[in-house]
């Protein structure tokens, strides 16, 4: 079986505070990632795709139609953005493992729609040193 | 003994060009767009291969061997040449990272001792790679 990954960035703002805490807690629980004005990352943002080989295009899917799905979905929404401000982290702190589990569940659907490919995982690579996997280990 | 995976990555740089004779022109534009025109990639693979370390040697597969099979196999068929015109495999299909794993899968299972293929990673740039995680095929 074949697994194809693409690779994207976005840049984004975050700030991780859960809103029940109190501000002490925020502060024990998430340190300096809570400092009050946030902070930002260029995220690297990992898709992994599995199917059929199509036999005459040769391809699990066609990249520009995955290019445009995560265009659409995921950059175009987060990009330059405060995630906190976004819809879906109304009632969800933007850590990384939350923002790949949105980015997941936002691709999966669409990819299974308009392919014959199906989304197999996210890896989201906040830093250099932190990155994070939601979906079907490896 | 317990089972080690171990990876061997090689580069190779080739040219090719997508493009079916049986489509029109204009088919084979839509299709593949851009890559109908004939460019070229720094091809990373990386062959992982997993076993038993042999209890004398300590090794699954002495490296000195897996290069050899790797240079002859791969970086003699591949490497500065061009896909379509060069080797046998793209008469018909087109060079997609994916049918290029395929082919890369079929070559390194007749060539490497039986059982030890793992996985093939195909790497065509940093935005852009292939996996193959049954490596001796048989998988869905």
């Amino acid at each position: 079986m074949i697994e194809l990954t693409r690779r994207y960035e976005f840049p984004a703002a975050h700030l991780l505070s859960q809103p029940s805490f109190s501000e002490e807690e925020n502060r024990r629980i998430y340190g300096k990632c809570a400092n009050p004005n946030g902070h930002g990352h260029d995220y690297g943002v990992e898709v992994t795709v599995a199917g059929p080989v199509a036999p005459i295009g040769g391809c699990i899917i066609d990249l520009r139609l995955l290019d445009a799905i995560v265009r659409e979905r995921i950059l175009d929404r987060f990009a330059h953005r405060y995630l906190n401000d976004d819809a879906a982290f109304r009632d969800l702190v933007p850590t990384a493992e939350n923002i790949s589990r949105v980015i997941h569940e936002e691709l999966a659907p669409v990819i299974r729609a308009r392919s014959t490919a199906r989304l197999v995982r996210v890896r989201l690579r906040e830093t250099r040193k932190n990155s994070f996997v939601y979906g079907a280990i490896e | 003994m317990p089972t080690v995976r171990l990876t061997r990555a090689i580069d190779f740089s080739a040219s090719l060009r997508y493009w079916r004779d049986e489509l029109s022109p204009a088919e084979n534009e839509r299709l593949f767009g851009r890559a109908t025109a004939r460019h070229g990639h720094n091809y990373r693979l990386e062959v992982t291969l997993r076993g038993e370390p042999d209890p004398l040697t300590g090794m699954v597969l002495d490296l000195k061997q897996l290069q050899q099979i790797l240079d002859a196999e791969i970086m003699e068929r591949f490497d500065h040449r061009d896909l379509n015109a060069d080797t046998p495999y793209f008469e018909k299909d087109v060079p997609t990272p994916e049918n290029l794993v395929q082919v890369i899968q079929r070559i390194l299972v007749a060539a490497l001792p039986d059982g030890l293929l793992d996985r093939i990673r195909l790497e065509q740039d940093e935005t852009l790679w292939v996996e193959v995680v049954d490596g001796e095929g048989g998988g869905p």
